[in-house]
């Protein structure tokens, strides 16, 4: 059931000028799963990505892609998997239609079958009306869709991608997600490098969090924000009136801090089943209505910032 | 093959494989033809061999230095395909390229100076050991070369040289003794001296078959060494 797609085991990188860019990580990308890789920038998250693929040779340790050790079954590997790198890097003067037939060959489809995957993933990225238009004169987000249709034009199992919606609008950026879940309901194991952590909460099943060339910690966002949450916040309406903060500070245990917001009350506690007790007993008492109660998960910049031990000085 | 293809849909109009990879051999022969006792039967080898070599070069310099600086060569090492069968594809190419370049100059010989080679088959021959070794020597070159600013530069620096140190334009008979050796050890002097034997008869400086067989050797040493350099090109 919890096949792992992707097996890491002690995988290091050491360069000749004597820097460790990754210090022997470990994980395992479930089947299936879209696992999010997130650190901050320079954290060792591309090092990573590329002994992954096979684009940099592995220093010790051993990754295993669908089974395959990619350091010895590099060219097995690479048919099983679609990499989408950073940049948007396809070939300017080739048509959208000309792009994909090049990858298709390039990983062994053969003719009928090469033209027919190249149209239906156009189709599937709303490209068709591309289709003949040369690399170089489409928009930022459409390069980006056919760079990551040009890696699943052979139908991987598995599929690397690196920054997929950097320096994209909100629009683009949301429409990739959507059609990224979309793959991966298709089965598709999905494996995002980011620092997004928006991007990486948002659509990861899992996630895993790296910083200076080491696993800090795997876990799904949800685990993720329990574990770390640096605050919870309850948001209360209640009716007819709102009482005074300060009031209902004094009356809910481990209560940290209340404060007025769009109308409702956000009341910051450390235990959240104290407080929803306390919260109900204080409007039975006081004869009030609940209109609202909801409990905001933690935000995850905030989460994450705690996850790598780091804070920022404003 | 598919490299190949994909590179002379992508480059082949590209100003620098253009330029200096087809006008400037043409331009050049033409140049020697205008003057008086210019374009010799003698000359005319050299001439072909100029035009293969430069526009065989210019091709991969382009392909591969551009490639390389915005992130696009990375995508051929993602492929399931051999190191030299990548080698080989961008050789290729430029290969073809080589080939395109020589043609203006034949129709100058051929049919303005009435230049009847005297092996037809062994030119064939002598063309393509002479192209595949120019390209393959192109794809090596460009692995040294960072910026696509650099590349007309640097490849001019190697290739200017070698025109004039290689039997092509200047006979050996006219050169200082000293100089002999620096001939032998160029690739593009066995080039030349194969298209020479099969466009007269006769070969000035090495025999006809040390010419065929090194044109060959050294096409493969620079493509195997090609190889290597794409190999390493993973950090």
């Amino acid at each position: 059931m919890d096949e792992c797609a992707i097996r890491v085991e002690g995988l290091k990188k050491a360069y000749p000028s004597g820097t460790i860019a990754v210090k022997g990580i470990s994980f395992c990308v479930k089947k299936g799963e879209i696992f999010g890789f997130l650190g901050p920038n320079g954290a060792g998250k591309t090092t990573t990505v590329r002994m992954l693929v096979g684009l940099a040779e592995i220093t010790s340790g051993k990754v295993e892609i669908c089974k395959y050790d990619v350091s010895k079954n590099r060219k097995h590997v690479q048919r099983l998997i679609g990499v989408v790198p950073d940049i948007s890097n396809l070939y300017s003067e080739l048509t959208c239609y000309q792009n994909l037939l090049f990858s298709a060959k390039m990983y062994g489809v053969k003719g009928s079958i090469a033209r027919k995957n190249a149209e239906e993933i156009l189709s599937f990225f709303g490209l068709e009306r591309y289709r003949d238009m040369k690399f170089k004169a489409l928009s930022k987000g459409l390069k980006r869709r056919l760079t990551i249709a040009a890696a699943l034009v052979h139908n991987p199992r598995v599929l690397f991608l690196d920054e997929p919606t950097s320096g994209l609008d909100i629009i683009s950026r949301r429409l990739l997600w959507d059609e990224l879940i979309e793959l991966n309901k298709r089965g598709i194991t999905i494996f995002l490098t980011t620092h997004n952590i928006y991007e990486a909460f948002n659509i990861s099943h899992r996630v895993a969090v790296i910083n200076k060339g080491k696993i800090v910690v795997v876990g799904t966002p949800q685990e993720l924000g329990r574990k770390f949450s640096v605050k919870e916040v309850i948001e209360i309406g209640f009716y007819p009136y709102n009482p005074e903060p300060q009031d209902l500070l004094h009356s809910i245990k481990g209560a940290l801090d209340v404060r007025r917001s769009n109308g409702y009350l956000e009341l910051i506690i450390d235990n959240e089943v104290d407080a929803l007790e306390g919260i109900v007993s204080y409007a039975k008492h006081k004869g009030l209505g609940i209109s609202l109660l909801r409990l905001k998960e933690a935000d995850a910049e905030e989460v994450f910032l705690k996850i790598i031990g780091e804070r920022i000085d404003r | 093959m598919y490299i190949a293809l994909k590179d002379l849909q992508e480059y082949y109009m590209k100003p620098g494989s253009i330029s200096w990879g087809i006008l400037f051999p043409f331009v050049f022969a033409l140049a020697f033809m205008f003057r008086h006792g210019g374009l010799t039967t003698w000359l005319v080898p050299g001439m072909i061999s100029l035009a293969l070599f430069f526009g065989a070069t210019s091709m991969s310099g382009m392909s591969i230095v551009f490639e390389r600086r915005i992130g696009s060569f990375e995508r051929l090492l993602l492929f399931p395909a051999s190191y030299i069968g990548i080698a080989l594809g961008k050789s290729l190419s430029s290969f073809f390229l080589g080939l395109v370049s020589a043609v203006p100059i034949f129709l100058l010989a051929y049919f303005i100076l009435h230049v009847i080679p005297v092996h037809a088959i062994l030119l064939v021959l002598a063309i393509v050991l002479a192209s595949f070794a120019s390209s393959s020597f192109g794809v090596l070159l460009s692995f040294i070369i960072k910026e696509p600013e650099q590349v007309m530069v640097i490849l001019n620096l190697v290739r200017f040289p070698m025109m004039f140190l290689s039997d092509v334009i200047i006979p050996v008979s006219l050169m200082p003794h000293y100089l002999l050796s620096i001939v032998l050890i160029q690739p593009l002097t066995y080039m030349t001296e194969a298209i020479r034997y099969a466009s007269t008869g006769s070969c000035d400086i090495v025999s006809p078959l040390a010419a065929y067989v090194v044109s060959f050797l050294i096409g493969l040493a620079f493509l195997l060494l090609a190889a290597y350099a794409i190999k390493r090109s993973r950090t």
